[in-house]
């Protein structure tokens, strides 16, 4: 005898009492004839055919589906308005193995998401994103939306959508098939049984892209909402066939297979290589030889124009200092005055804990240029320290109760065939006039940094003719 | 005696919230709203109890995941008479 | 081992060694560091680095991460951080853990790329919707700012909540030692996060709770987690404020000016100490009305018009005389300033 079988009912992806609703926990919250619910019903089966249940994870938008997840018995992550392509990134990248869905009305997606879906498509995210257009904001009453058609009424346009003051509707399939990644871009409509069916297709096709790892696929539903487009929901459905289709043609707007490049990335470390927390050969396990006894304060400002090397200066000088068991810091001048060309930085040698970084009175200056050295002469503390990238000091600076020194760094430099040492000769001068920091550790500076065999023994150079510079200086300047 | 429908479908009155789009898409229209309301409030559909073809449908065409189950009479055993099986054998 | 290190990349160490396997950002001056050093860390340790198309992305995607139980962060400045504030509220709300480093530059508008203290308000009472808190974290060195960071994700998901690190473009831009201690944390179990798996399938992340009572109940429940907060977490240092006359009081940049400060006012004869809110949220208010007890005045100084110190006087009401001397625009305040403001206040006050 023949039996009946059920053929279609209630897909298991849906809860079977939705116990997260407070209420009429055995309906959907959605009006009369709304296209969301059907659409809900086609993902589900497809991911009930697929047997992706538990690997699925859905992320509600902001609109009246914000509430999907009272229904998918599925991992469910409700994003903020617009966002849902945002957060669905980085679901899908922090589980990869995953079936991530984004699910966006048209307020979502084409206004106030904007950004996020196209980025989230120009990247290829390995994610699917389900369009619901229906022209309209239903959650919060009926104002336009992005895809609201010309001449259609809503709240916000009560004479009409005028492309003159709110422009034109806008295609988003058509928008984003200009993109290189999406695999699969497809625009659909509830408007007949036919066109159901072709949605149903659709729907499918864009999942298993997914599962198959091919990237971005994203399917537009023409969508019917009966309440806010005051139709009943037959009458709303016909509106989908002749109005919104005119509008928004349907059809694949991309569907190809894509090899996207640079799919290797950089080679896998563990942490403690990654940081370094494991090889002493940058070096600074040993100090080189070090001068305990000075115990001095060295507050020292370098400055000059961008590419004399002040700041690398003042880097080394700090790492001298902590390899010589000071504490140190080096503060840098950042930003636009960097790109006027002058830089400076401050470096603080001590052994005890050091306050402010930030050097108002420096007891050693090298100033690489006579900008800076007019400028923050001045400030130098009594008894201080300037050195001045020059044979000669300008006679007119005016400053007493310091010891400046003029030393031709650049010059020495280019006699070494390399101008851009010059920081390196002032290095050399430095040390040999304060004692601050002892030359072997800059020699260990210099060798740990410095990879090419060519320019550290440029630099070892360089180093050497500044001390030899500064000892020939007469002993009453020094 | 009619041979029996090949398809029947039943609705659940709690689900169903009466916008008759299944009513308007079955095509051998054989769905009505009831003539009582519901308990919320609406006429929901119902199966005038022949007809069907079980085509599914109004499934598809319905927003509620639950409001409507679809069956299809399961096809008899087709018995297979031997001179077709040793035919099928040859081809 | 002790490296030399720029405060914004020894963020990234410290949360690589914390655990921290996804950042997504979007750059802004001076915080771009943080996103440079992220991007050159941790996809070598099967990290997620992603520049996102903004700022609303970036920590909207780490809303995302978040609620995949990964261990996230993002960092930026003013402009960015205004931005953010619809995450924040987000993903407070949704109780999702995350690092924000804030590396505060001069505002408001586009202001500057120097160094402010003017976000204070922004991120430790709020800058988002709704009720929730920022644990929020200053550091005032470049070790702090590996150590701090590191704190801040034990933090977020110890309270599943936010927690900022606010500082600002000098510690950001700085360099000084850096010792990494070989502590690398896996994150805890997340239980509760949406992975994509059988045993997770069943788990809904949201912000949303449509009756009033269900949304009552969830806020205070939060408000619960706050107060636990507020008793367990408060943290601040001390300098020289035992015997002290005159306190200061500043985090951050300032802190360090103000530490040269009190030696200078000390080598001047005036016993002057100070306080360094190490969490502005919560703020340490017991502790500083301890410090504060045996004192004749407060200056709290700020690189704002004067936020925290509001807190200060909150927290202190009548038990001393709080004054305020503040530099902003992205001028910090020098040690001699400071000292000298201190001495003004003295003798006014003798008088
Ligand atoms: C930042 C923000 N702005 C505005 C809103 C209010 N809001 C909620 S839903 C919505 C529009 C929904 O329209 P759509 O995306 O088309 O979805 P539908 O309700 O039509 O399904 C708006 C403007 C919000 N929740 N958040
Ligand atoms: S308002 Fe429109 S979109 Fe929203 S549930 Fe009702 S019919 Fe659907
Ligand atoms: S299954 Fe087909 S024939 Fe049967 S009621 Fe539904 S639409 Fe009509
Ligand atoms: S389509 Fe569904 S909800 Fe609408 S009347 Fe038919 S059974 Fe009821």
């Amino acid at each position: 005898m023949a039996e009946y079988e059920v053929v279609h009912s209630k897909s298991p992806v849906f809860y079977p009492i939705y116990e997260r609703k407070a209420d009429l926990k055995h309906q959907t919250h959605y009006c009369p004839g709304c296209g969301h619910g059907v659409v809900h019903k086609l993902i589900a089966e497809t991911i009930a055919d697929l047997d992706l249940q538990d690997r699925t994870i859905f992320v509600s938008p902001v609109g009246c589906s914000v509430f999907a997840y009272y229904y998918f018995d599925v991992g469910n992550v409700q994003a903020a308005h617009g966002r849902a392509s945002a957060v669905a990134t980085a679901l899908k990248r922090a589980c990869p193995e995953s079936i991530v869905i984004a699910y966006q009305g048209d307020g979502d997606l084409a206004a106030i998401g904007t950004a996020e879906i196209v980025h989230a498509a120009n990247r290829g995210e390995n994610i699917t994103v389900f369009f619901i257009n229906n022209a309209i904001y239903g959650m919060t009453g009926g104002q336009m939306a992005p895809t609201t058609l010309v001449g259609q009424t809503t709240t916000t346009t009560p004479w009409g959508r005028r492309p003159v003051n709110e422009g034109y509707p806008l295609r988003v399939c058509e928008l984003l098939a200009t993109l290189e990644a999406p695999v699969y871009i497809e625009r659909v409509a509830l408007s007949d049984n036919k066109n159901i069916m072709r949605a149903r297709r659709a729907i499918r096709k864009a999942i298993e892209l997914q599962r198959d790892g091919a990237g971005f696929s994203l399917v537009e539903i023409l969508s019917p909402c009966p309440t806010i487009w005051k139709m009943t929901p037959t009458e709303a459905r016909d509106w989908v066939a002749e109005n919104m289709i005119r509008n928004f043609p349907l059809g694949v707007f991309r569907d190809r297979r894509l090899a996207m490049p640079g799919n290797g990335g950089p080679p896998q470390r563990s942490v403690a290589e990654v940081l370094g927390l494991t090889s002493p050969s940058l070096g600074t396990e040993a100090p080189a030889a070090a001068t305990p006894t000075d115990t001095r304060e060295w507050k020292m400002k370098i400055a000059g124009f961008g590419g004399q090397g002040v700041l690398l200066l003042g880097q080394i000088l700090a790492e001298m200092g902590m390899r010589e068991g000071k504490e140190v810091s080096w503060l840098p001048s950042y930003g636009p005055e960097m790109r006027s060309g002058s830089a400076h930085c401050h470096v603080c040698l001590s052994s005890q804990r050091i306050g402010s970084p930030l050097i108002e009175h420096p007891n050693v200056l090298v100033a690489m240029n006579e900008i800076s050295l007019r400028k923050f002469a001045p400030s130098v503390t009594p008894g201080g320290l300037i050195l001045y990238n020059r044979r000669t000091v300008p006679a007119d600076l005016g400053v007493s109760n310091v010891r400046l020194l003029p030393i031709p760094a650049a010059e020495l430099a280019d006699q070494l065939g390399a101008a851009k040492v010059g920081n390196i000769v002032m290095l050399g001068a430095l040390l040999e006039l304060t004692g601050a920091l002892s030359f072997a550790t800059a020699e260990a500076v210099l060798q740990a940094t410095v990879k090419n065999p060519d320019l550290l023994a440029l630099d070892l150079r360089a180093l050497q003719a500044g001390r030899d510079w500064a000892r020939q200086l007469p002993r009453e300047v020094r | 005696m009619a041979s029996e429908p090949r398809g029947r479908v039943q609705i659940d009155p709690n689900e169903c919230k009466g916008c008759g789009l299944c009513i308007d898409a079955c095509p051998p229209h054989c769905l009505v709203f009831t003539e009582e309301l519901s308990p919320y409030g609406v006429h929901p559909a119902h199966y005038l109890g022949s007809g069907c073809t079980g085509c599914g449908i109004c499934f598809y065409v319905c927003p509620e995941p639950g409001a409507i189950v679809v069956y299809r009479l399961s096809p008899p055993p087709k018995v297979i008479s031997t001179t077709e099986a040793s035919r099928a054998a040859t081809l | 081992m002790r490296q030399l290190c720029k405060g914004n990349v020894a963020v990234i160490q410290g949360a690589v060694l914390a655990g921290c396997r996804a950042y997504y950002g979007y750059p802004i001056t001076p915080a771009s560091e943080i996103a440079e050093a992220a991007a050159f860390y941790l996809p070598q340790v099967g990290g997620v680095f992603l520049q996102a198309e903004s700022e609303v992305a970036a920590i909207n995607m780490v809303y995302g991460a978040a609620a995949a139980g990964q261990r996230v962060m993002t960092a930026s400045s003013g402009p960015g951080i205004s931005l953010m504030q619809e995450g924040l509220s987000y993903l407070a709300g949704a109780e999702l853990p995350c690092v924000v480093v804030d590396v505060v530059r001069g505002g408001p508008g586009l202001g500057n790329i120097a160094p402010e203290q003017s976000d204070y308000f922004a991120l430790v009472k709020g800058g988002g919707h709704g009720n929730y808190r920022n644990l929020v974290l200053a550091p005032a060195s470049v070790q702090e700012m590996a150590d701090l960071t590191m704190l801040a994700f034990e933090l977020a998901d110890r309270y599943r909540n936010p927690a900022v690190v606010l500082t600002d473009g000098f510690i950001g831009q700085m360099m000084e030692p850096l010792e990494l201690h070989a502590r690398i944390t896996s994150p805890p179990e997340k239980p509760w996060a949406v992975r994509g798996t059988a045993a997770t399938r069943k788990n809904l992340i949201t912000s949303i709770h449509l009756e009033p009572d269900a949304l009552e109940a969830h806020v205070r429940k939060l408000e619960a987690k706050y107060r636990e907060a507020q008793e367990r977490e408060p943290r601040h240092e001390l300098y020289l404020a035992e015997d002290a006359e005159v306190l200061l009081v500043g985090y951050g940049i300032v802190s360090r000016v103000l530490r040269s400060a009190a030696e200078q006012a000390r080598e001047q004869g005036l016993r002057v100490g100070l306080f360094r809110p190490i969490t502005l949220w919560p703020f340490p208010v017991q502790a500083l009305r301890e410090a504060a007890r045996d004192v004749r005045a407060v200056l709290v100084v700020e690189m704002s018009t004067g936020q925290m110190v509001e807190d200060v006087r909150l927290a202190l009401r009548e038990q001393a005389p709080v004054h305020f001397y503040s530099r902003v625009g992205g001028n910090v305040p020098l040690a001699e300033e400071v000292s000298a403001r201190i001495f003004e206040w003295v003798e006014t006050a003798v008088r």
